[in-house]
């Protein structure tokens, strides 16, 4: 029943042809079958899930149960949950057991969806590959010698590997779309705002963003649905209601406008990306969309702004642990300052630590405006870019990635190379636009390959609109992994 | 532009990062491979543009000043490395 869409499954709740105990041990059970191979969980929460679990059936006996009451889920360990072990992939937070939830892990519990367990992850959500988990790297079902993707590959894994429907995840620079289209998966990234950061680990504040993975796009819009609205415990929450993003899943594609950026379709896509992508274009058009070529002149700085901004939010925000309130400290120290700095050496793993130094130079006295400042300024010239496509089209297409799944050990010593494995989907953080990625076929290996979507601003409702008509006329999303 | 080993010990000593010998050499390459890729920035003419530090231009908003929170003291200190009588224990600081 699992492997069903969140539709089916909530129907079959209803009819009481299964229940949510039911769902929730047929997930423990693929989690424990498959977890050893593929690493994708730091946590099972088998107690909590069937309570959960029991509490939606009981919710379903009394008529009260909503789209996701019942539905199998896992959390990205970015997300705090009161009484559940909440790592970040880090060894400084290796024994947090978090005494608050997130919004968006109250939200989900308030529709009744059971959370089975935390997802693995890049260390602080610094990583595109999620060999940067101090509990090991995750494995890509597709092969398990290959990356999932980062930094939420522990969440895009487990929903390809069918352990669960739904997960969620965070996307800084690309952390949801790139391990989504890594994975052979859907996922979603909404305008910066939508969801709340609170409980949310912060990673760069000013480009972090929640959103969600599921096998489908429909999936994610019924997902997605419980996790917006305003949180006056984040600032920079917007002030909107909730949204129903299913409510363009029919809208049909004829005369829809795809703008295709020619320097996303320059040199530095892989053969086999650029063949599934204009053959999933082709669709596209066959469906009725026509594509327009747009120009993102300034793309190219968005790698560059992102590794000034990023590494300064990322400084600042990782001051916090210091080993006094909560996570590591170091067993042996001798002054304050001698314990500040051994916890934090101890704690944080070596790209962990890189960002804070690299934020610390480009924020200190002198460097300021060279740095930061400017890397702000390209950030608004690269949002401009985005403006002016959007009055030449609708939605925004390319590839997700540069290339199908690497393998594991391939770039972890390079830290450039695996900086530009994120070079399409970064710029759409700088600007806080929503992103999605779908699966669009295979390329080399037999690995899939993701099609990237950019809305304009609120525009979730429509991206998932198009990829849900999409997927009524592919069924490369309906693939699974032998594993 | 690139980092001297002395620059790499000082912003390390800024971030509270202890780096052991052998570490601040390769920190130190790699930290100069990412300023390689970022450097690529500053031939961009930026004059005139206006920094933009949120993707929504917001204004922050405040709050009416009363108590929102329950006081959660005793689970907040049960997950601190080290307290004593509701107070978070850190090596002597005043003489």
């Amino acid at each position: 029943m699992i492997d069903s869409s969140l539709k089916e499954i909530a129907a079959a709740l209803r009819a009481k042809t299964v229940s949510a105990v039911e769902l929730a041990t047929e997930s423990l059970a693929r989690i424990e079958a498959g977890n050893a191979t593929i690493n994708a969980f730091i946590t099972v929460d088998r107690d909590g899930a069937l309570a959960a679990a029991r509490a939606a059936d009981a919710r379903l006996a009394a008529g009260n149960a909503g789209p996701l009451t019942g539905i199998p889920m896992a959390h990205k360990d970015v997300f705090c949950t009161e009484g559940v072990l909440t790592t970040c992939g880090s060894k400084m937070l290796s024994n947090f057991v978090s005494p608050y939830d997130a919004h968006v892990v109250t939200l989900l519990k308030a529709a009744g969806a059971v959370m089975v367990g935390k997802t693995n992850m890049d260390e602080f959500a610094m990583g595109s590959s999620n060999e940067n988990s101090h509990f090991g790297p995750v494995r890509n079902p597709w092969n398990t010698d290959c990356v999932p993707g980062g930094s939420s590959g522990g969440s895009a894994a487990a929903v390809a590997a069918r352990m669960v429907p739904i997960a969620t995840g965070t996307d800084t620079g690309g952390s949801i779309r790139q391990p989504a289209a890594l994975c052979g998966i859907t996922g979603i990234k909404p305008t910066y705002g939508t969801v709340s950061r609170y409980g949310m680990i912060a990673y760069a504040s000013s480009l972090d963003q929640g959103g969600a993975f599921a096998r489908t796009a429909e999936d994610c819009a019924l997902m997605l649905s419980a996790m917006t609205g305003h949180d006056p415990r984040d600032s920079t929450s917007l002030e909107r209601d909730a949204e129903d993003y299913t409510r363009d899943l029919a809208q049909p594609l004829a005369g829809l406008r795809i703008g295709l950026p020619t320097e996303f379709f320059a040199e530095g896509m892989s053969d086999d990306v650029r063949a599934a992508v204009e053959a999933a274009l082709a669709e596209y058009r066959k469906l009725g969309a026509v594509t327009v070529d747009v120009s993102l002149p300034n793309a190219r700085l968005a790698i560059p702004a992102y590794y000034v901004i990023a590494p300064a939010e990322a400084s600042s925000n990782l001051s916090r642990f210091d080993g006094v309130r909560y996570g590591h400290r170091a067993a042996e120290y001798g002054d304050l300052n001698d314990m500040y700095c051994k916890s934090r050496a101890q704690g944080f793993g070596a790209e962990v630590k890189r960002r804070i130094l690299m934020g610390t130079y480009v924020l200190s006295h002198g460097y300021y405006d060279a740095y930061y400042i400017k890397a702000q300024k390209l950030r608004r010239l690269i949002a401009q870019d985005f403006a002016a496509a959007f009055e030449q089209c609708d939605v925004i297409a390319g590839p997700t990635s540069p290339t199908v799944a690497f393998g594991i050990g391939e770039k972890s010593n390079d830290p450039v190379q695996m900086y530009l494995s994120d070079i399409y989907t970064i710029a759409v953080n700088l600007a806080g636009l929503p992103g999605l990625a779908h699966p669009a076929g295979f390329g080399a290996g037999g690995l899939p390959v993701g099609l990237q979507l950019i809305g304009n601003y609120f525009g979730e409702a429509r991206l998932l609109g198009v990829a849900h008509q999409f997927q009524q006329s592919t069924d490369w999303h309906a693939r699974k992994p032998a594993v | 532009m690139s980092l001297s080993l002395d620059e790499v010990r000082h912003i390390a000593k800024l971030a509270r990062l202890e780096l052991a010998g052998g570490e601040l050499e390769a920190t130190q390459a790699k930290l100069n491979g990412i300023f390689g890729l970022i450097e690529e920035m500053q031939a961009v003419n930026t004059d005139g543009v206006e920094p933009m530090s949120h993707p929504q231009e917001l204004a922050q908003r405040l709050r009416e000043d009363k108590v929102s929170e329950t006081d959660r003291r005793a689970a907040f200190q049960a997950i601190a490395p080290q307290t004593e009588a509701g107070l978070y224990l850190v090596p002597q600081v005043i003489e």
